[in-house]
């Protein structure tokens, strides 16, 4: 039963993943919706950074996560190089659990 | 070019490693919630998207594997706006395609699309999507043979890492006036609705975002008139 739950999964996947690739190719899109996929893609992302940075199975995350998310916003809104951006998030989210906050 | 190769190479080296870490810990859960090692591993190999592999074996392990299937393949559909977004970045035959799709992940659209189209985008996209896959797929490997002793990464803030890492590649896209819109307007859909709707849905809403496009367009011909 996992065995196909894994596969209908992988299948299903690839199947979007490939799709938009062959899609692109094979309608001829006109210019305007050409135009906007770029920022469909940056919605897609901004909405996957804030659900992520905010909330757990539909829940709100907590203190910790946020405010690290949020150190790392400000780091990269100052043009931090992106590895610093990452590390601080993550060492400021764990100092702060480390100290007791959710 | 030197210099943004390896730029480039120690930005994709932060999120890999971050990646394996959270791939350990999906190792080390699946196998504690009843998924053989094997197939932890396989799953990893085939499905290589993170949040509907801890989504799936959540809902397995609660036996409920047809919402596993739904709801997995909900949270995945991103990757078809994601497709017709990347342009030619995949171009250059059918085995570039084929292989390409596969190494496509959250990560790795956003890296490229940081990028001017072109080979730097071309090359951020490869050198993202192989790095995690490698990266994912080991740490499961390590968490399936580590166990319970991988624990949870949330202690390390790995959590945090993934969200500003996002945010850290969107921002400069942001500065765009329109991009910032419908941006900001999606992810505004996307939190308000996620309290009430089942994972992947909220998301895929954001694209609810785009009609901010004709109302910037509009209002910038009304203050030209």
């Amino acid at each position: 039963m996992m065995f196909a739950v894994v596969v209908a999964l992988a299948v299903g996947t690839y199947a979007f993943r490939l799709g938009g690739v062959l899609l692109r190719d094979r309608l001829d899109l006109p210019a305007g919706v050409r135009t906007v996929l770029p920022a469909a893609a940056a919605a897609l992302l901004a909405a996957l950074a804030a659900t992520a940075a905010l909330t757990q199975a539909g829940q709100f995350a907590g203190v910790a996560r946020p405010a690290g998310v949020l150190v790392g916003v400000v780091l990269a809104w100052r043009r931090a190089p992106f590895v610093v951006v990452v590390v601080a998030a993550a060492a400021a989210a764990a100092l702060l659990r480390l100290a007791g906050v959710p | 070019m030197q210099e943004a190769d390896r730029s480039l190479r120690r930005d994709v080296g932060a999120i890999a490693l971050a990646s394996g870490a959270v791939g350990v810990s999906f190792g080390a859960i699946a196998v504690a919630s009843g998924v053989s090692p094997l197939l932890t591993v396989l799953m990893s190999l085939v499905i290589f998207a993170g949040g509907a592999q801890f989504l799936a074996v959540g809902l397995m392990a609660a036996g409920n594997p047809f919402a596993a299937v739904v709801a997995g393949l909900l949270l995945n559909a991103r990757h078809l706006p994601f497709g017709l977004a990347l342009g030619a970045t995949l171009d250059g035959g059918p085995a570039r395609k084929l292989l390409g799709s596969h190494l496509m992940v959250d990560e790795s659209v956003a890296f490229a699309l940081a990028r001017p189209d072109g080979p730097a985008r071309r090359r951020a996209y490869w050198m993202t999507g192989g790095s995690l896959f490698v990266c994912w797929n080991v740490g499961a490997g390590l968490g399936v043979l580590l166990g319970g002793v991988a624990g949870d990464t949330d202690r390390f803030g790995l959590d945090a890492a993934f969200p500003a890492g996002l945010f850290g590649l969107i921002l400069p896209s942001l500065r765009d006036r329109e991009t910032r819109a419908v941006a900001l307007t999606g992810a505004a859909v996307a939190l308000a609705s996620t309290p009430f709707l089942p994972a992947g849905l909220p998301v895929l809403l954001a694209l609810t975002g785009l009609v901010c496009i004709p109302l910037t367009r509009r209002t910038r011909v009304d203050a030209r008139s």
